[in-house]
């Protein structure tokens, strides 16, 4: 190994894994335009695998030198005892973040190419294209600074900078969705749910700030054991809520279902694959502070286990193909932020690198579906079938039989859905497994709630494949679709073979993540490969697999519209609250939301326009009324004039005289 | 000389007689009228408490008064005029217009 191993001056590169996506959105607004979609989309993804290059060159250059070192860029804040600068933490923790986001980056940014070629027409506006890759470059180059930054205040401005392009994303086609502003009411949603995590984060950067007197990682990391404990927990469960809301974790995990309303390389790239996984980078990055504060980490854990627990329950009964994988994408998260919390940092960094390949390919392979599903949408519709404009081309009641229209996308489909449900030897088993080794050892009922959530991921990813590829196609729209070209199976291609093979990354007995990882992390715990639980995860897995065909096997699956899934007529009143997600987003919206709105109104109108616009021009009324009073003494005749001077005359004599 | 509370009772009198007929009267010019008559019943008053004290200053002060009053007149008789071509009459109630 050592002897790929190059200069460390190779790190002096890193500020251009953010200079050249910016460069690259640059050139999008200027001349996006006139340079055609090839154009476009070429310099954007360009623009991304340019810090993917950078990225393998600081990756080599870190075998000669594993403690990485600081780059520093800019100066920035330099007021009093603050001291904040933009700087580049070159580790191997954040090399690894640079790796996944560039590297699945580039292969979404191929792939869009096509899928929003198709997007675009599907949705009427083709001069919309380059502004998609603005956007995406944005959202690279803000991942980029968040997952480089050598302090916490440059990391709040990367997370800051990818929560505004996850809200620009996915209301990219802001005037359609229901009623026409359903999908600008879903990036609302984000925003607004990423923004009362974000409170979290800054509160605890202020009790950093205040506690510490610096941000920056290497400083305060040193200076840990002179904090107070109680200090400690306050700053890690406001990070927690951060984490809540920028990884979709209870209690803000809403977003991310509504987030589907956004294009689907989006879902793929930022709700898959990176923007998710800033939480658990905080964590782990924040590994010295966790440490420190044992009660913080049971609170990350079981947020963590019983959020995969949650969320793999309503996945189950989701029919929309994204649903279903955002829910998944939650539950995965849920595990990561449990072995973060449980103090596995490899293992959980492990499933986040092998999470992102197999969800980004499933989320992919689900667009390469959608499409072609909508290509079969719109040839039915030339063929004079009637209300297929209606037909929702994302619902898996409305598909069947895709195996044999769209081979490729099945195989890696499989692929995808098996490595997540934890099928030896793909990546999904390796990972997950070290994460329930983790748990057993640390807490037995979190790794109850784990293996049933794993028994539950196997479930309904056997589900979604039975209702998609299997059986007959259920709908004209299923029966007419048709592969889709290269520039899309391509990329997905890639993510197959790196879901299959990704196990190898921290195999165990080479645990060559673990290696990797170990100058980030102090006191890193070795992880352990315990047969038993790899067994019985696999058997778990297969068992969810195996319910799942017994369900959804038979020919007759909701063969008829309107037909009740098969789950429903054994779980019954269950069943029907994982469909409506257990109702927890109308509970936020008549607890939270409605009163809120309530108060708002209130103190709108009744106070702000009725009691200080009151005062305001009551003031006003006042004076005027007092003035009108005043003004009848000047009635212009010059007698009553004379009278008051002669009357003011006799008091100030009269008090001159009686004075002395 | 007489006791000099003779004459600052006169004094007296014929100042609050002009004073009463200021206030009272609406012909403009009775009004200028009545005010001369507070003029000289503060001459008066002047020339008793001149004599009383053996003091000139006091008679020197009753040139200047009557010098302003005469000054006085002057100014208001030709703003009078002024006002009865405009208003073709001298009623001071008349002359209310720069009211509040």
């Amino acid at each position: 190994m050592h002897l790929l191993a190059l200069d460390h001056s190779f790190f002096g590169l890193a500020p251009w894994v953010v200079l050249i996506p910016i460069i690259g959105l640059l050139l999008n607004i200027l001349v996006g335009k006139r340079l055609g979609e090839k154009g476009s989309g070429a310099i954007a993804t360009l623009a991304v695998g340019g810090p993917f290059a950078i990225a393998v060159t600081m990756a080599l250059a870190l075998l000669g030198q594993p403690e990485g070192a600081t780059v520093p860029f800019v100066q920035w804040i330099h007021i009093g005892s603050l001291q904040a600068d933009w700087a580049f933490k070159v580790d191997t923790l954040s090399v690894t973040m640079m790796l996944v986001v560039s590297g699945v980056g580039t292969l979404i940014h191929l792939y869009a190419i096509g899928y929003m070629h198709s997007d675009v027409r599907h949705n009427g506006d083709p001069g919309r294209f380059p502004r998609f890759f603005v956007y995406l470059n944005l959202f690279i180059a803000a991942m980029m600074i968040l997952v480089s930054a050598d302090n916490y205040l440059m990391l709040f401005v990367g997370w800051e900078g990818v929560g505004l392009c996850s809200y620009l994303l996915i209301g990219f086609w802001f005037e359609k969705g229901s009623g026409g502003i359903a999908n600008a009411k879903a990036a609302k949603k984000a925003f607004v749910a990423n923004r009362v995590g974000d409170f979290g984060l800054l509160i605890a950067l202020f009790i950093l700030f205040a506690t510490f007197g610096t941000f920056n990682f290497g400083d305060i990391f040193a200076n840990v054991g002179r904090a107070a404990p109680p200090v400690l927990l306050a700053i890690t469960l406001f990070m927690l809520l951060g984490v809540a809301g920028k990884s979709a974790q209870i209690p803000l995990y809403v977003w991310l279902p509504d987030a589907m309303a956004g294009p689907t390389p989006v879902s793929a790239l930022i709700h898959a694959a990176t923007m998710v996984t800033a939480g658990v980078y905080l964590v782990a990055r924040s590994s010295a502070l966790f440490m420190a504060a044992p009660t913080a980490q049971l609170v990350v854990t079981w947020v963590g286990a019983l959020t995969a627990l949650f969320a793999a329950t309503i996945a189950v009964g989701q029919n929309d193909i994204k649903k279903v994988l955002a829910y998944s994408t939650i539950s995965q998260l849920g595990f990561m932020v449990a072995a973060v919390g449980m103090g596995a940092f490899v293992a959980g960094m492990f499933h986040l690198v092998t999470h992102a390949f197999f969800k980004a390919l499933l989320f992919l392979a689900a667009g390469s579906v959608i499409l072609g599903m909508e290509h079969g949408q719109e040839k039915a519709e030339k063929g004079h079938e009637h209300g297929y404009s209606e037909l929702d081309p994302q619902d898996m009641r409305n598909m069947g039989g895709l195996r044999e229209k769209m081979p490729v996308t099945f195989w890696v489909y499989l692929i995808g859905a098996l490595a997540l449900s934890g099928i030896a030897p793909l990546a999904g088993f390796f990972s997950k497994d070290e994460i329930l080794a983790a748990a057993i050892q640390n807490n037995l009922a979190v790794f109850i709630i784990l293996l049933i959530a794993a028994f539950l991921t196997a479930f309904y990813m056997g589900r979604q494949l039975l209702l998609v590829f299997f059986g007959k196609g259920r709908s004209q729209a299923a029966n007419q679709a048709r592969e889709n070209p290269a520039l899309i199976t391509l990329p997905l291609i890639v993510l197959a073979v790196l879901s299959a093979l990704g196990g190898i990354l921290n195999f165990p007995g080479l645990n060559w993540m673990e290696k990797w990882l170990d100058p980030a992390f102090k006191n890193l715990i070795p992880g352990q490969f315990i047969l038993a639980v790899a067994a019985g995860s696999l058997a778990v897995a297969l068992l969810g697999l195996g319910t799942a065909w017994v369900f959804y096997s038979t020919r007759k699956t909701l063969a008829l519209p309107g037909q009740p899934d098969p789950l429903a007529r054994i779980l019954g009143p269950i069943y029907k609250g994982m469909e409506h997600k257990w109702w927890i987003d109308e509970l936020y919206q008549a607890v939270i939301i409605n009163p809120y709105q309530e108060l708002a109104k209130f103190l709108a109108q009744s106070f702000d326009q009725g009691l200080i616009d009151g005062i305001a021009n009551g003031l006003g009324r006042l004076t005027a009324g007092l003035s009108k009073t005043w003004a009848t003494l000047q009635n212009g005749y010059v007698r009553r004039y004379a009278l008051s001077i002669l009357a003011g005359l006799v008091v100030i004599l009269g008090y001159l005289i009686l004075r002395g | 000389m007489e006791p000099i509370i003779y004459y600052l009772a006169l004094s007296v009198i014929l100042f609050s007689m002009g004073v009463v007929g200021v206030l009272v009267r609406r012909n403009a010019i009775v009004i200028f009228m009545c005010l001369e008559m507070m003029f000289n019943a503060a001459n008066l008053a002047f020339m008793a408490f001149a004599s009383y004290y053996q003091a000139l200053d006091g008679q020197m002060f009753v040139f200047f008064v009557m010098t302003v009053a005469a000054a006085e007149v002057a100014v208001g008789l030709a703003l009078m005029v002024a006002i009865f071509r405009a208003k073709k009459s001298i009623d001071v109630d008349q002359m209310s217009s720069l009211k509040g």
